[in-house]
């Protein structure tokens, strides 16, 4: 067993100490084995700590039950990437409280270039769409993708940054043997296989709420900058915004409807200055990144469209014209273009089969992009 | 002493011929009735005794025995009361006759001799026509509805001294006739029209379609968008009940007591909303005195389930083997009796917890954990024999404030009507009379696709990630809309529509979830 952890993973378990007191425990004391041997005078030296933290440093059950727990990391093929570590993510450590543990399964790099997405788990197909597809963008970049693993926006970052072929991090706000939500549990292989999966929380820690804002405050202080696709007015996005701007990474934000409530948090902090996104284009302009990426896949598809488009019916043609300034729902299709309803409904599955058009929850139709 | 009367028994809805024997011997004073009779039937001896005497006949003093044979089969109810008054009678000699093979007699007795009301004189008169006796004593308040049966003698009487008049020939009692024709000739539809709604064009069209080929469809929207409103007008535009379909309505109707009086045939087709507490007895049938429950009220109609998930899970469960079988049987320790229940189960319900889901300007509350949990309770067995899934938008205010003129029930039910009559020519020898009764191996037979339609069945698989049990609901459905144009193949447009209406096999369903978030 590698003993030198041993400190790091108990100093880890202590849930009285703020990380940020953490950080500075490693400061004063150099490093984690320092603290553990330290005697008592020698803490009282340290002026920031309560006399609750002394406490907890000095209960002989934490450092056993540290032992069990290491093993079990080890046991579970986590890695354990200490604040001194190399493999540790520079940017991450310049934060006012960086974790002095990240327990990672996957590869680390330090010095990579990171974009955080994130967004409501109650996301609207739009929101999916512009996840997945500027996840995309920036990992064909060079850009890795970083997200929370939760349902929604954050798995289609996920998703979107494996098939773009780069890598990706998921920052969870559980422990690494925990598979939260259940239903990721293959997304998370993709993703320790594409990039990793890290937490600061020892194993066996559940996904209670209160983790989650913690988990945040990493998503950001990994990334460059953060993109919030699709918040509502008390979302957790808006946490992750609120530490990035703390941090001095930036801020960007995807426009949405103003009628839809999971809009109202993207749409406010666009108003209070973040950089309004439509685009990768637009990340990479902002950060100064040269996106020598090639765009081109998306000409091609661009012709087979035209290419379909002259094979089309003219009730096709019609439906396509009047889906071009909005999505319509069914009822307001036939209306509009005047064909009756059993012809609409047929024309509308032919055209989602050959791939002009999507149906979205509540029988809306929307060309496809 | 001994005299015979012929009544009637009912078991499900068909009638048996009960032989009301009475026999009066000198002894104590006594007066027994066996034969297996439940409560009603004991308690006919007082009504019986206090009828005959305020009638001003002589209730004998003697040992009076009273035997409804078959006496292994349960009776129950009030119907025997005017045989065994009538027994008695004859026994006693106050009646020229003691037996009276040709004539059948129901019906409940007041303490002051008149005749009253009963359950199921209907059934009694198919049963004595069967049987081959030519007339029928019963209540007059239940003469419409025996009337309609033409072969049978129908003897409405008001008190049990009417009958002795008849009987002894003082004074008879006219036979009740009603003109069957002018009941079904009444084109005049309670029934709320569709014109009433404003917009829906699509879920119209959906219900069009389930009400072309009987199959069973399930809506789902948020609350207030006119789920409720769409289902009351659904039994409107259902084909013209028949008369032999109209005649079993009436059997089922007569046996639960909801028949109107005064009514002698249900010319309608039944639409019955049961609330969602309704236990699994009342829906299926049963109870100790059995009665038919819900399901088979809607015999021939509609079954409209409104907040379907909210329905315990029992009870939604138990519809399963009738769905199928369109008949269901309730085995009792008494008895098993056996309802038809040939119905189009028309079911609403939210998409989520807080019925917001589909709500684009509201934001749903719900967690993902009561999402799942709420489609949960309807399982995929029942989800199955669903065709039709359809959601319903939430109407907007041009819509409500439109002036234009929507189509009227009677133009959409002449469209069913048609289709209806293409399905009843081509099943006439299946047993079947339309598609959604197809079972699988005629779906083979009469659902040919052509290259064009199999194509379009089997990218719509692959693309759109159908589920497999959908792909005989489609096919089925597909049959209706062809049928519908009296097109005779099914082709690409068909399939194309059919596959509209299984939103629920969409893997989006429900907006947050399953979305191509594949690898």
């Amino acid at each position: 067993m590698k003993m030198d952890l041993l400190p790091w993973v108990w100093l880890s378990t202590l849930n009285k100490i703020s990380p940020k007191k953490k950080k500075q425990l490693i400061d004063f004391f150099d490093n984690a084995g320092s603290v553990w041997d330290a005697s008592l005078p020698e803490l009282r030296l340290a002026p920031f700590l309560s006399n609750k933290n002394i406490d907890q440093l000095f209960c002989k059950e934490y450092k056993k039950d540290a032992e069990k727990i290491l093993k079990r990391t080890i046991e579970n093929k986590i890695d354990v990437v200490t604040i001194q570590d190399k493999d540790y993510p520079e940017i991450l450590k310049h934060i006012y409280d960086p974790p002095i543990v990240l327990y990672a399964k996957g590869k680390l790099k330090p010095d990579e270039c990171c974009i955080g997405i994130v967004g409501s788990r109650k996301a609207t197909v739009y929101g999916l769409e512009m996840a997945e597809n500027t996840a995309f963008d920036l990992s064909k970049g060079g850009i890795t993708v970083i997200s929370g693993m939760a349902r929604g926006i954050d798995s289609h970052a996920h998703y979107g940054a494996i098939k773009g072929g780069g890598r990706t991090i998921a920052v969870l706000g559980c422990g690494l043997d925990i598979v939260y939500p259940k239903e990721n549990i293959y997304l998370m292989e993709q993703i320790i296989k594409n990039g990793a999966v890290i937490s600061e929380n020892i194993i066996g820690t559940q996904p209670l709420p209160h983790n989650f804002p913690a988990r945040n405050r990493i998503i950001s202080g990994m990334s460059k900058g953060i993109a919030v696709i699709e918040a509502g007015e008390k979302s957790g996005s808006l946490i992750t915004a609120d530490y990035a701007l703390e941090q001095g990474r930036d801020v960007f934000a995807v426009p949405g409807n103003i009628n839809r409530w999971n809009s109202k948090g993207t749409n406010n902090l666009i108003k209070e200055g973040a950089k309004l996104v439509t685009g990768s284009e637009d990340i990479f302009e902002e950060l100064n990144l040269c996106s020598n990426i090639n765009l081109e896949y998306r000409n091609i598809e661009d012709s087979a469209q035209s290419f379909m488009l002259n094979k089309l019916g003219k009730d096709e043609k019609k439906i396509l014209d009047i889906l071009r300034y909005e999505d319509l729902h069914i009822d307001t299709i036939s209306e509009k273009t005047g064909i009756s309803m059993d012809i609409v409904n047929s024309l509308l599955i032919i055209m989602e089969l050959k791939g002009l058009i999507i149906q979205v929850p509540g029988k809306v139709f929307k060309l496809k992009e | 002493m001994l005299s015979k009367i012929t009544s009637c028994g009912i078991i499900g809805i068909e009638g048996f011929i009960v032989a009301v024997e009475t026999d009066i011997s000198n002894g104590l004073p006594a007066f027994d009735i066996v034969g297996l009779g439940g409560i009603a039937v004991k308690e006919a001896k007082e009504r019986v005794r206090a009828a005959l005497k305020n009638s001003g006949f002589e209730f004998p003093l003697g040992r009076i025995t009273v035997n409804l044979a078959p006496a292994s089969l349960k009776k129950e109810g009030s119907t025997y009361d005017l045989p065994i008054a009538l027994g008695i009678l004859a026994a006693t000699g106050q009646f020229p006759l003691r037996e009276y093979k040709d004539s059948m007699f129901v019906g409940e007795l007041s303490l002051d001799g008149q005749i009253k009301r009963i359950n199921g004189a209907l059934n009694a008169a198919a049963c004595a026509c069967e049987s081959g006796i030519k007339n029928l004593f019963l209540p007059i308040q239940n003469a419409d509805e025996a009337a309609v049966i033409n072969e049978v003698n129908v003897l409405p009487a008001e008190s049990i001294k009417e009958i002795f008049d008849h009987l002894t020939n003082r004074k008879a009692i006219d036979v009740h006739q009603v003109d069957v024709d002018t009941l079904f000739g009444d084109s005049h539809s309670e029934y709320e029209d569709f014109s009433d709604v404003k917009g829906q064009a699509n879920v119209k069209r959906a219900l069009e379609i389930a009400a072309s080929g009987g199959h069973n469809c399930l809506m789902i929207g948020s609350p207030g968008c006119g789920k409720t409103m769409l289902a009351k007008r659904l039994p409107g535009i259902l084909p013209d009940i028949t008369f032999e379909e109209s005649l079993e309505v009436t059997k089922i109707h007569s046996i639960a007591g909801i028949l109107p009086e005064g009514a002698s045939l249900v010319t309608k087709r039944p639409f019955r909303s049961p609330h969602h507490t309704i236990s699994n007895v009342s829906l299926t049938g049963g109870g100790k005195i059995p009665k038919p429950g819900e399901i088979s009220l809607a015999h021939y109609g509609v079954l409209f389930l409104d907040e379907f998930p909210e329905f315990s899970k029992s009870a939604l469960e138990v519809m399963r083997q009738p769905l199928e079988d369109g008949n269901v049987t309730i085995s009792r320790i008494n008895a098993s009796l056996t309802y038809p229940s040939v119905f189009l189960l028309l079911a609403a319900m939210n998409p989520c917890k807080c019925g917001y889901l589909l709500d684009e300007s509201r934001g749903c509350i719900c967690s993902q954990h009561e999402i799942d949990n709420y489609m949960g309770k309807i399982s995929g067995p029942l989800l199955d024999r669903i065709d039709i899934q359809i959601e319903v938008p939430n109407i907007k205010y041009e819509d409500l404030q439109s002036i234009k003129v929507e189509e009227a029930s009677a133009e959409i039910k002449k469209r069913v009507n048609e289709a209806r009559k293409i399905q009843l020519e081509r099943y006439k020898n299946f047993k079947i009379f339309s598609n959604a009764q197809l079972p699988p191996s005629l779906i083979i037979e009469f659902c040919q696709l052509d290259s064009k339609g199999k194509k379009i069945l089997e990218s719509a698989f692959k693309k759109l990630s159908l589920s497999a049990r959908a792909y005989n609901r489609i096919l089925k459905v597909s049959r209706t809309i062809a049928d519908m144009e009296k097109s005779k193949n099914i082709n690409e447009r068909h399939i194309a529509e059919a596959i509209q209406y299984r939103s629920l096999d969409r893997k989006f369903q429900g907006s947050r979830v399953k979305y191509g978030g594949s690898l």
